[in-house]
């Protein structure tokens, strides 16, 4: 394998940061110092001396015909060096992660504003940027499809509920967009009586706007192509061997022509899982000879990246007068845009938890995904559970209120626990403290009411209240989240690990190809070798495809398949070494252990040096989490998911309902981590899962008109700031699952789940009003 | 044209600037100090925040041509090559760094704020704090370990 030409300012290097602090730890992250001094080289930090710096020329219309492409402008323009159409793609034209549906550069049809049509190199951003717009592109503009109900032709809302709807007649709003048809996926789930009838019944639809995963660092990375013809990219991503797999196919090259580096990462939420500018930047690149950067403005990131799927469902619960579940029916869609992205697994978590953490013995989802001329929608935190989420707890406050019962209760009553079966066929097998995660937030202590200070009033220093008008709301939600791929996928991570004696201390190296990208992966590698090995020294590897798949970050489930193949990896290293020692020392294995840099045993302490010498002992090896199956596709039984996460909200609101503002004003969470690996960490995740659920609720939506984005900006997409976000109050559960390394559990995803619904509830409790579409507007509170 | 400024204490002259270009375009692509951010580059989201003359500015906003002949102070300025800056070892022990993007804008807007606070007697109050800190967007933390790293690295400084 050839090594790279030159290595560019910015390529990560081998991350050691303060030593100690295994499993269990506030072990501080390896990469800490360097981001706060600056140092920690992001993908738009990358820079080598002749590069060329790529742009993007996107379409503004959701749907067209192109055409013709004049580049000739472009070419024309002093400083470019290469311009590029789909015609220069020199394997395959089209990529994605589940089915190759997106063209990495538009052939012939636009199927979203913002799909790529054309790309420049040029010596500055900005000729690059004024070339990409003398680009004269000739479209024939077609009317969009833009609703996912109708794009599949549905009627709005299933009249005989229990059968599968049907596709009717095709109209101009259900026009097909690829030759498949609108359909994505649709998955089913029937369980018990396909005809039930309960005392209570509670019937209501909701939707749930588009999210932006809106991390702070850009789409960015730098291609630099090699001397055997092949490409080293550069690049912040979530999954290095996905990205390599669809570049190849692209680029028409061998896997050991591409090889990827993960760049530093500035934040991700499933918002890195497809391709960005990977593709683009190796063919500028490879066509001009040079290394090629880009890097998206705010703007470009909007259209760059696939969104959380906006969602419409109707849920229709029923319950005796005591208040037991009887049934569920819910019919779900989730509007995918243009191309499929993640969509079928979306829809695979959205229908299998559907109804949250209860049981409910009988049951009938639909769940579908479609095409429209959306934005593509695909992963973010919370994949596909997020939406269904607002949709299930409002409806048990519903069903709550319906029954005149308190709606802690009634989530009490029907809570699943360990041993209960889920609407899969699956039988919940580890801890499922959902009742003791609604008890213990019940007992936390409430907060004050408002003291008199515009501060912390809802509009704050805005002076548009003194407390007239202002009423306070709290509400409750929990949710559960099933955590790692599911449904059958070979999910696996591979690591490598060493340990070597250097300079008479003991040291391991871990590497794997898992994405670190702002959670703090890289100091969880780090306390599982300290744990396994007894080292105190750790280096953590620049991550690349020069290891094996290390699988997605995402899905909550680094510190699981990672974490686990480190731990077996390690596992595999202290055999061998307590082996040598064995021979050494003439005592049995089994009475030797690693501790401290040393082999111990009973009155014996054999320094590491002594046992290894100038060897290092290094093993690679696959893990793999015990294996789920595929669901029947007609009613969705099979063991789907091997784990699950449980977190709880308490939410806290105070609402001017005059003006329509919401000021939240503590959110109280309990979430069961299993094992905290690192709990500093764990609390992290936590309270930034929250903010982003909260964001959801009152204020985070991507305006789509007519296909078109209306709010590209973090002018107009508003994210919470911390005058937005509230004290927390957090505790941490650790319940074993006896089948994931050292019991633990994902953290990341549950939190951004139950947090949502917990403030729309509470808003629900404070103004009296039904409130079935997030986020909730000042108007929706007004009536205005 | 030609910028002259001083940063992080140390002169600076760069050609073959565009007038186009800001400061931040500058520090990043053309002076080789890339810790100052560009999440947002429209002053939204205080990444970029450096000191200018002293005052805390979204580089972004600044047009290179109007840093000429002024001092600029960026996050890599903080640090001593054998010690941190008490600001940003308080983010480290607080756990308020997880991506980090925002971090670097983060820290200068809390020096100004510490440095502000102790010097009219008293380190900053939690409202203070978030209305100080309100155009630094942050996505991974829900800000409340850096409010945790505000007051650490108040009470450190105070001690000082």
């Amino acid at each position: 394998m050839s090594a790279p030409a030159r290595t560019p300012a910015g390529a990560p290097g081998h991350l050691t940061g303060p030593a100690g602090g295994g499993i269990g730890t506030d072990a501080q992250r390896p990469d800490g110092t360097l981001k706060v001094r600056g140092e920690f080289a992001y993908g738009s930090d990358l820079w080598m001396e002749d590069m060329l710096w790529g742009v993007t020329l996107r379409s503004p219309h959701p749907y067209a015909r192109i055409r013709s492409i004049d580049v000739g402008p472009a070419l024309a323009v002093p400083g470019v060096h290469a311009v590029l159409t789909s015609d220069d793609v020199p394997g395959a034209k089209a990529y994605g992660l589940e089915l190759a549906d997106q063209p990495v550069l538009a052939v012939d049809v636009v199927r979203y504003q913002g799909e790529p049509v054309a790309l420049v190199a040029a010596d500055h951003p900005e000729t690059a940027r004024a070339a990409a717009a003398r680009i004269v592109v000739d479209y024939e503009v077609w009317e969009p499809v833009t609703d996912a109900i109708a794009a599949l032709g549905h009627p709005r809302w299933n009249a005989v509920h229990e059968d599968d709807a049907e596709v009717t007649e095709l109209s101009r709003e259900s026009a097909h967009l690829h030759p498949e048809g609108n359909l994505v996926r649709h998955l089913k789930v029937r369980t018990g009586d396909p005809s039930p009838t309960a005392d209570v019944v509670v019937v209501n639809t909701y939707e749930v706007g588009m999210q932006d995963q809106a991390f702070l660092g850009p789409e960015s990375g730098l291609a630099v192509p090699a001397e055997d013809g092949g490409v080293e990219l550069y690049v912040a991503t979530q999954w290095l061997h996905v990205d390599q797999r669809q570049i190849c196919s692209a680029l028409g090259l061998p896997p050991e022509q591409v090889r990827l580096t993960l760049a530093g990462v500035g934040g991700a939420f499933g918002g890195r899982e497809d391709l960005s500018m990977h593709v683009h930047a190796c063919l500028l690149a490879l066509r001009t000879g040079r290394p090629v950067k880009m890097s998206y403005n705010r703007e470009e990131s909007f259209f760059g990246h696939v969104h959380r799927h906006p969602a419409t469902m109707r849920y229709e619960h029923g319950a005796t007068r005591d208040g037991d579940l009887v049934y569920v029916k819910a019919e779900i869609y989730f509007d995918g845009g243009a191309y499929a992205s993640s969509t079928p697994a979306v829809v695979g978590n959205g229908g299998t938890m559907g109804i949250g953490p209860y049981v409910v013995p009988n049951v009938h989802v639909d769940c579908y995904g479609a095409y429209t001329n959306n934005p593509p929608c695909g992963a973010m935190r919370g994949f596909g559970s997020v939406q269904t989420a607002f949709a299930y707890e409002s409806q048990m406050d519903a069903l709550a209120a319906a029954l005149g019962m308190d709606p802690v209760e009634l989530r009490c009553r029907n809570a699943m626990e360990q041993g209960s079966t889920a609407i899969t066929g699956q039988v919940i097998d580890s801890p499922a403290p959902v009742v003791e995660l609604l008890r213990r937030l019940e007992a936390m202590p409430m907060p004050d009411a408002a003291p008199d200070d515009l501060r912390h009033m809802p509009g704050g220093v805005s002076n548009t209240t003194h407390g007239e008008g202002v009423r306070r709301g709290v509400g409750y939600a929990v949710s559960y989240k099933n955590v790692a791929f599911s449904e059958g996928f070979d999910d696996y991570s591979t690591a490598r690990v060493r340990l070597e004696v250097v300079g008479g201390e003991p040291v391991a190296t871990v590497h794997t190809a898992a994405a670190e990208v702002g959670q703090g992966l890289v100091t969880v590698e780090q306390q599982i070798a300290r744990t396994e090995l007894g080292v105190d020294r750790v280096v953590v590897h620049p991550k690349d495809t020069q290891v094996g798949s290390a699988g997605s970050t995402s899905a909550s489930r680094q510190t699981y398949v990672t974490g686990g193949a480190v731990k077996a990896a390690c596992e595999a290293v202290r055999g061998q070494v307590l082996a040598r020692a064995a021979e050494l020392t003439g005592r049995p294995v089994g009475e030797l252990r690693l501790f401290d840099g040393a082999v111990v045993g009973e009155g014996l302490e054999l320094p590491l040096a002594e046992v290894l010498g100038d060897d290092a002992v290094e093993e690679t090896l696959e893990w793999r989490h015990r294996p789920t199956e595929a669901i029947d596709p007609e009613t969705g039984q099979g063991f789907a998911h091997v784990q699950y996460a449980f977190s709880a909200h308490r939410a806290v609101v105070d609402v001017d309902t005059e003006l329509g503002l919401v000021k939240v004003v503590e959110m109280a969470c309990t979430q069961d981590v299993g094992k905290a690996i690192n709990p500093q960490a764990v609390i992290g995740q936590i309270q930034g899962g929250t903010a982003q659920g909260l964001g959801l609720a009152v204020m985070e939506e991507i305006l789509i008109r007519d296909g078109k984005v209306q709010n590209p900006s973090f002018t107009d997409y508003l994210i919470p700031t911390i005058l937005d976000m509230p004290p927390m109050r957090i505790e941490v559960l650790e319940y074993a699952d006896p089948h994931a390394p050292y019991g633990l559990r994902g953290v990341g995803e549950a939190p951004n789940i139950s947090s949502g619904p917990a403030v729309l509830a509470a808003i629900r409790q404070a103004t009296g009003l039904p409130l079935t579409r997030v986020p909730v507007r000042p108007e929706h509170l007004t009536g205005t | 044209m030609r910028l002259t400024c001083t940063v992080n204490g140390s002169p600076q002259q760069v050609d073959d600037v565009w007038e186009g270009e800001s400061l931040l375009y500058v520090l990043r692509e053309r002076m080789g100090l890339p810790g100052s951010k560009n999440a947002c580059e429209q002053g939204e989201c205080g990444s970029c925040t450096v000191y200018l003359d002293g005052t805390p500015v979204c580089s972004c906003l600044v047009a290179a041509g109007q840093a000429e002949g002024r001092e600029i102070g960026t996050v890599e300025g903080m640090a001593t090559e054998e010690s941190l800056h008490p600001v940003q070892q308080a983010f480290l022990d607080a756990g308020a760094v997880q991506c980090g993007f925002c971090t670097p804008g983060l820290l200068v807007a809390t020096d100004d704020l510490v440095t502000r606070s102790l010097a009219a007697g008293a380190p900053p109050e939690d409202a203070e704090i978030r209305e100080a800190l309100a155009g630094n967007l942050c996505r991974c933390t829900g800000y409340e370990k850096i409010l945790d790293a505000v007051k650490l690295a108040a009470q450190r400084m105070a001690a000082r």
